[in-house]
């Protein structure tokens, strides 16, 4: 039964040793990282298994029970969060050693195994103050990593994430005491048995917490209007790290599921419809900002990272909904969008690292660049949503369940006009990186007889993780069926409010 | 699944397989390439042509795969007659394709590349005409655009290919999403995206409210696909791309898919006034504009690009009509379009291969130099002018039969003469193609030496024109396949009988008149050439350049404007949001009457307000000047640990007293390296603006405390006193919370400390080794220093109190779990203590003395907690479950040990370690800076001089 913590206590475990026992040998820190990655990525494939049952799964913490004490809950939505985020990170700290990005700054692997635990930690807890607990582990460990290797536009960027963050860390906590003092508890289980209780006409102070927790997590989801830190902390982050922040993101969609759906959802009388209101213009508006930052980016890396903007939008924009249809397109397009993202950043890693700059400008091509070219068109083409990668299908379902009057109109304009620009702004730049940079020659070699550097070819370990991330977007298309059809379950039972309750509060005593 | 079910999956995989192998078989040669790229293709044929008896008796070939029945998308596919057709013009073409490309391609081009690239094109070609589901057929849709992409930019270092590329995919990229929108209004009208079904729901269809809409989004795809007006324009600028994708995919194959969707959905869409006056005029429009423009092209590519937009408005105007009689033709002129066009422009190819020039003017006479390629070229060029006994002819008659009786408003004459003045630019532009490139003297000046090209070039377009003689001479013979589909398309039963003679109809004259006045106007073809050059006309390309550029350019704006990097912006917005969101979420609904009275206000208390009050208010003033803050926040941070005091929070007074000690010092040696004074960098409105949502904020916060403070509720901290001692095992309800109620939130908090510690010795290793060293080196910061760092009276005090600061320490600690007190504020003494240290006596002095590494200690910390936790494991319990017994050693007194402790001693080590962290990041800054490292404890130790005076004696 402990198997529910593992994802938190190992990487708390290894991350010390790493970074106080191995911090001068960088092999054995890598060594030790993989490791443990490759035991999560084990552990949440068994947590997923024993979720998929449908059964909701309880941890008590301390043993005491609930909601006096911390409890760690686990369904099919927090194993398929964990999942995703070991998977994830396991195809991403690939990259980070393959590439030497670990070893040009302090602590990367100690650093990266707790934000793991943060993320980890973040999806499993049952418990709101916990969760302001998890996503201040993740924030800290995340900024280590935003300005691992250092510079000054890094430090800059780095800066920003960290000031809006904490500003959003802030924000928290007053959502949380305005929570506690109007209801009396933190558990989201107990939240959602002592909300209803409130009677409408005096559900303020409650509404307040409610709205206040939403633009919390809106920081974390890059929701508009505080999505401004994300574009410039993606492109200058270490693109390895970029690509793990692709969960990052995912944390806030996740807390404004489970948060706003158990706690605040729909069926409460005092807090229905609250976060949905205005949920819903603004991941439109987020869509728009993504596509045009795609579509005016004058370099590669805020490029992507508008991407990602956008694709929040499509996401929230299903979120919003708060429907167990439109929640499992949203599952759909949240795994998709995660790999996406991170794989656009491993390749555009691989492209800039050959290049002088990720500016937007034609350069002589890099060595292997129909590898690049080809890589890159892939990831683009999933993360524009344009078949046969999954991201076609995950806008299908978002667009398919947005069947609302007065909603369809904003949501199918706002996708479909984004996915153009998008596309325009993707093959805008691939056109640049990869086509025109074949016109140029390389300047004039003046050393004559010896090669001053051999061409930087790309190792096979080097290409591999994103080859990965591509695999999984094409596995995830080709098993779009019993894939959506195990979403549906997950989305079913977040929507089962009185499931959860009970499992939650009404656990048995165990021996 | 059936055998021929089986067989139809097959066939629509075929050819992605195959897509597989020509990258690789390139290793074998370029020959053995093309060989094994025509195998996948050949084999489709072939299995379409097993197939094709059984589509031809009528039936319906049907296979279905589960894919995402959720969505409604299932990996269904159906061969019906016009699926047939398509199917076999693909692979048919597709193979003669390959053969050409073989010899068209040169050495330098990447020939596995195209292969590969044609094949996909293929696949995804084939999936549209064998999609039995219309979401389905959105996916390949979406992906002939994306091959289409690939294919026109092949060429990467031609400007001329990427920026065709781009418009094609902008263009028929916006159109495909904008069918998506109307699949999907269709699909919910019908309730199902299976094709078959949609088909039979014609009627609800037409009925629905939302046929209209669904219509226009799905003809914007189609238009845009085939490249109707106002959409024409990427076409001619795809012709960057190699012709053998030029003659395949733009004019054969691909952007027959609109017309092929048309087609399809005809049954369902077809039969309105809506239908015919959009699908019937847009048609009408670009088979006059296309004809017209491609009579004064002089690039043979163009000409033959626009002579294809405006046969594909004519084949748009026939389906457009919504009769049975006008779809058999269209079916009709599918086929003869398909073969005299593709050999039309592998003629273009050719002669742009030998003579190096596409260019009309530059060409003429080439009949004597490469006779071969002048045959095929003319019968092709008579068959695209429509002259009897080639089968461009009859596709013809039977359109401007269907035109002369078509009514168009209330005009019996616009649509007949209309088509008759297409059919006669379209005659003037194939006589042209044959006298000004063939005919004529032989000249002297082609940039190379033309000849008939070897017999694999000119294999294919020969094999298409015999077809077109054929089919021209004994039309009977494409009357099966033309029933068929045609059939499948109106999905009615007709019988269709091609012939050469239909008697003296308004056709034959109609026919009669495009020819002789083709001639005419290509005899006059000069001056109306220079007429046509110095009219002024609307250049589409520079229009969606400029189009695109300007889009870009605003979205430039946009995001640099927004996404300044201004974070006192981004601050704001967020401030602002959150604020108006709170009240909006406020006055939603109203607040439960108070239960509190409001207590009266002691005096002391009001003082200490103020005195916050105008502590606080004072760091606003003053916050430039950054020392005087730092007292200040002192200062506020003192007020509010009486507050807690003075609200019976001993816990809390004791942790914020020694967070504030920790804090204020290690603030107060970073300022050392930084400015003195904050520069001013807003200006007075913007300071202004920034009050206001300041006090806005501040306000809210206030008016939400004071809310909840005048309500009582329920909470679960009842619990928690109640269960402290007998559950927890201490009397301190605040230390239980925190390492036995909470204890996990508690961990949690000391990995953020831990981390934090880590962070800032990895961001002072990142800063030493970037600029800010070298400007750490170069300030002198010797003014501010005092000449005695480490005097004597500091040295000794500081060690005197040593000792005494570690048993208060160790006795915060201890008497944690039942008073006030604990790991943290233990750890923070501790570190106060040894901080006094450091700085009394200097760094490298009291680093000699120390004996574990802070890293350690932190990991230590964490890594006891953690065990701590796990221990209960081993009794079977979950993480941090708590454990205590009471001991008695003689002669102390009954004590407790407690697992709690345990973990708080974690607790005590990750705090003490990362305090001491940070200082020793600060000291490592302070060297860089060249601060000089004292060895002895004292700058000027005085016993040191008695030494040197008594030796001196």
């Amino acid at each position: 039964m402990h198997w529910i913590i593992l994802p938190v206590v190992l990487p708390a475990m290894v991350a010390p040793l790493i970074g106080f026992v191995m911090r001068w040998d960088i092999t054995l820190a890598r060594s030790a990282s993989v490791a443990t990655t490759i035991l999560l990525v084990g552990i949440s494939i068994g947590l997923a298994v024993m979720a998929s049952g449908g059964e909701t799964f309880l941890y008590k913490l301390g043993n005491w029970p609930a909601p006096f004490g911390i409890v760690l809950v686990l369904d099919r939505l927090s194993a398929l969060m964990v999942l995703l985020t070991t998977v994830l990170a396991l195809i991403v700290l690939i990259h980070a050693i393959a590439t030497g990005w670990d070893n040009r700054g302090r602590h990367f692997h100690a650093l990266f195994q707790f934000q793991l635990m943060g993320i980890c930690g973040a999806f499993l807890t049952g418990d709101v103050f916990n969760l302001f607990v998890f996503f201040e582990v993740l924030l800290i460990a995340s900024y280590g990593l935003m300005i691992h290797s250092g510079g000054k536009d890094r430090m800059r960027a780095g800066l920003q994430y960290v000031v809006m963050n904490l500003a959003g860390s802030t924000l928290f906590l007053f959502a949380l005491g305005t929570l506690y003092a109007s209801t009396g508890t933190l558990n989201i289980a107990d939240l959602a048995e002592r909300i209803p209780q409130i009677p409408p006409e005096e559900a303020a102070l409650v509404r307040v917490a409610a709205i206040l927790l939403m633009i919390v997590f809106a920081v974390k989801a890059a929701l508009f209007p505080v999505q401004f830190w994300l574009p410039a902390t993606y492109a200058n982050a270490p693109a390895p790290v970029a690509a793990l922040f692709a969960i990052m993101t995912k944390v806030g969609a996740y807390a404004i599921l489970r948060v706003h759906t158990t706690a605040f959802g729909p069926g409460i009388p005092g807090t229905e419809g609250l976060a949905g209101t205005w949920l819903f213009p603004a991941a439109i508006v987020t869509i728009a900002i993504g596509a045009i930052g795609v579509l005016g980016a004058r370099r590669l890396m805020p490029l992507i990272g508008f991407s990602v903007v956008g694709s929040m939008g499509t996401l929230l924009v299903a979120v919003a909904a708060f429907s167990p249809t439109a929640t499992s397109a949203a599952l759909y397009y949240m795994v998709h969008s995660t790999f996406a993202a991170a794989c656009l950043f491993l390749i555009a890693d691989l492209v800039v690292s050959r290049r002088s700059a990720d500016r937007l400008i034609p350069e002589p091509a890099t060595v292997q660049n129909g590898l690049f070219a080809a890589l890159f068109f892939a990831a683009a083409i999933a993360m524009a949503g344009m078949p046969p990668l999954s991201g076609f299908l995950g806008k299908l379902l978002v667009l398919d369940a947005m069947r609302e009057p007065g909603v369809m109109g904003w949501a199918w304009s706002a996708i479909l006009i984004g996915s153009l620009l998008t596309i325009l702004g993707f093959a805008r730049a691939g056109s640049t990186l990869f086509w025109k940079s074949t016109a140029m020659t390389p300047e004039a070699d003046n050393s004559g007889l010896e090669d001053v550097a051999p061409p930087n070819h790309a190792t096979a370990l080097q290409v591999a993780p994103s080859m990965l991330a591509l695999a999984v977007l094409a596995a995830l298309a080709a098993f779009a069926g019993p894939v959506s059809a195990y979403l549906e379950d997950t989305s079913a039972q977040l929507f089962d409010r009185d499931g959860y309750v009970a499992a939650v509060l009404e656990q048995p005593e165990e021996g | 699944m059936s055998h021929e079910g089986t067989l139809l999956i097959i066939i629509a995989l075929l050819p992605f397989v195959g897509a597989l192998v020509p990258g690789v078989m390139i290793r074998a040669g370029r020959t053995a390439c093309a060989w094994f790229t025509a195998v996948p293709t050949a084999l489709a044929l072939i299995m379409l042509l097993i197939l094709a008896p059984d589509v031809m008796r009528g039936e319906v070939i049907q296979a279905e795969l589960q894919w995402m029945p959720q969505l409604g998308l299932s990996a269904s596919f159906f061969l019906d007659g016009l699926g047939l057709l398509f199917a076999c013009m693909i692979t048919g073409v597709g193979l003669l394709i390959i053969l050409y490309a073989r010899f068209y391609l040169s050495g330098d081009d990447p020939m596995g590349q195209f292969y590969t690239y044609l094949l996909l094109f293929q696949g995804a070609m084939l999936g549209i005409v064998l999609s039995d589901n219309i979401l389905l057929l959105l996916i390949f849709w979406e992906l002939t655009s994306l091959s289409s992409f690939l294919l026109i930019g092949y060429w990467k270092h031609l400007p001329e290919g990427r920026q065709g590329a781009k418009m094609a995919l902008t263009v028929t990229g916006a159109g495909g999403l904008a069918m998506i929108a109307g699949m999907l209004i269709l699909g919910n009208i019908v309730g199902s995206y299976n094709l078959t079904d949609i088909l039979q729901a014609g009627d609800q269809i037409k009925a629905s409210e939302w046929y209209l809409p669904a219509l226009i989004l799905i003809l914007l795809g189609v238009f845009t696909k085939s490249a109707q007006f106002p959409f024409h324009f990427w076409l001619p600028h795809a012709m960057a791309a190699p012709t053998p994708v030029s003659a395949y995919l733009h004019s054969a194959t691909m952007v027959k898919a609109g017309v092929f969707l048309m087609a399809r959905m005809w049954p369902a869409l077809a039969g309105t006034d809506a239908w015919f006056y959009i699908v019937a005029t847009t048609g009408l429009i670009t088979m006059v504009m296309g004809a017209l423009i491609a009579l004064f092209k002089d690039d043979l590519k163009a000409l033959l690009a626009f002579s294809t937009v405006s046969h594909l408005g004519l084949l748009t105007m026939l389906l457009g009509f919504g009769t049975q009689a006008a779809a058999v033709a269209a079916v009709f002129h599918i086929i003869n379009h398909l073969t005299f066009k593709a050999a039309l422009f592998m003629t273009a190819g050719i002669i742009d291969h030998e003579a190096h020039t596409r260019d009309i003017k530059r060409l003429g006479g080439l009949r004597h130099l490469m006779p071969i390629t002048f045959l095929i070229g003319t019968v092709a060029a008579l068959s695209m002018a429509g002259i009897p006994l080639f089968n461009g002819f009859l596709s013809k008659e039977m359109m401007l039969e269907e035109a002369s009786h078509t009514k168009w408003l209330d005009s019996y004459y616009v649509v007949p003469v209309l088509a008759t003045f297409g059919a006669l630019l379209s005659v003037a532009y194939s006589f042209r193609f044959i006298s000004h490139v063939f005919l004529g003297p032989v000249r002297d000046d082609y940039p190379s030496n033309p000849h008939d090209p070897p017999a694999g070039m000119w294999l294919a377009p020969a094999l298409l024109c015999t077809l077109v003689i054929v089919i021209g001479v004994a039309p009977f013979l494409a009357d099966g396949i033309v029933r068929a589909a045609a059939s499948a398309v109106t999905g009615a039963e007709l019988d269709p009988h091609l012939k050469i003679w239909h008697g003296v109809t308004p056709a034959l004259w109609m026919s009669i008149i495009a020819v002789l006045g083709g001639l005419v106007l290509l005899l006059l073809h000069r001056p109306l050439d220079k007429a046509w050059i110095a009219t002024p006309r609307p250049e589409a390309k520079a229009i969606f350049d400029a189009l695109i550029m300007s889009v870009v350019a605003l979205m430039r704006r946009i995001t640099d404007a927004t996404h300044n990097g201004a974070i006192s912006r981004y601050l704001a917005i967020f401030t602002v949001a959150s604020v108006a969101l709170g009240w909006i979420a406020y006055s939603g609904s109203g607040l439960s009457a108070p239960t509190r009275e409001l207590l009266p206000v002691p005096i002391v208390i009001a003082v200490g307000w103020v005195m916050l009050v105008v502590a606080t208010v004072s760091v606003v003033v003053m916050h430039h000047h950054r020392f005087r803050a730092l007292v200040l926040i002192g200062i506020i941070g003192l007020s509010i640990s009486a507050g807690f005091v003075y609200l019976s929070a001993p816990d809390l007074a004791l942790t914020q007293i020694s967070v504030e000690t920790v804090t204020i010092m290690l603030l107060l040696l970073a300022l050392h390296f930084l400015p003195k004074v904050t520069p001013a960098e807003s200006s007075g409105a913007m300071r202004f603006r920034d009050g206001i949502i300041a006090l806005a904020a501040g306000g809210g916060v206030g008016a939400l405390a004071y809310a909840f403070l005048m309500r009582d509720i329920e909470t679960i901290s009842d619990y928690h006193i109640a269960n402290s001692y007998e559950g927890g095992g201490g009397t301190n309800v605040v230390n239980v919370i925190l390492v036995d109620f909470r204890g996990y939130d508690t961990f949690g908090e000391i990995i953020v400390l831990g981390i934090a510690g880590l962070v800032i010795y990895a961001l002072m290793h990142a800063l030493l080794d970037g600029p800010a060293a070298r400007r750490l080196k170069n300030t002198d910061y010797t003014q501010d220093r005092s000449r005695d760092r480490h005097p004597l009276m500091m040295v000794v005090v500081t060690r005197v109190l040593m000792p005494i600061a570690v048993v208060v320490g160790i006795y915060i600690f201890l008497r944690g779990h039942n008073q006030p007190g604990g790991g943290f504020v233990a750890g923070l003494v501790i570190a106060i203590a040894l901080l006094m240290q450091y700085m009394a006596s200097g760094f490298a002095w009291t680093q000699e003395r120390k004996k574990i590494e802070y890293h350690t200690m932190i990991g230590l910390g964490v890594v006891i907690a953690a065990l701590t936790g796990v221990g209960s494991w081993l009794a079977g319990r979950p993480f941090l479950t708590s454990a205590y017994t009471y001991v008695h050693l003689p002669p102390i007194e009954e004590f407790e040990l407690a697992t709690a402790m345990l973990f708080d001693l974690g607790v005590f080590l990750t705090v003490l370690g990362a305090v001491m962290l940070m200082l020793y990041s600060l000291s490592r800054i302070a060297r860089s800076a060249g601060e000089t490292v004292n060895e002895a404890a004292m700058d000027y130790d005085p016993g040191e001089h008695v030494e040197d005076a008594k030796g001196g004696t």
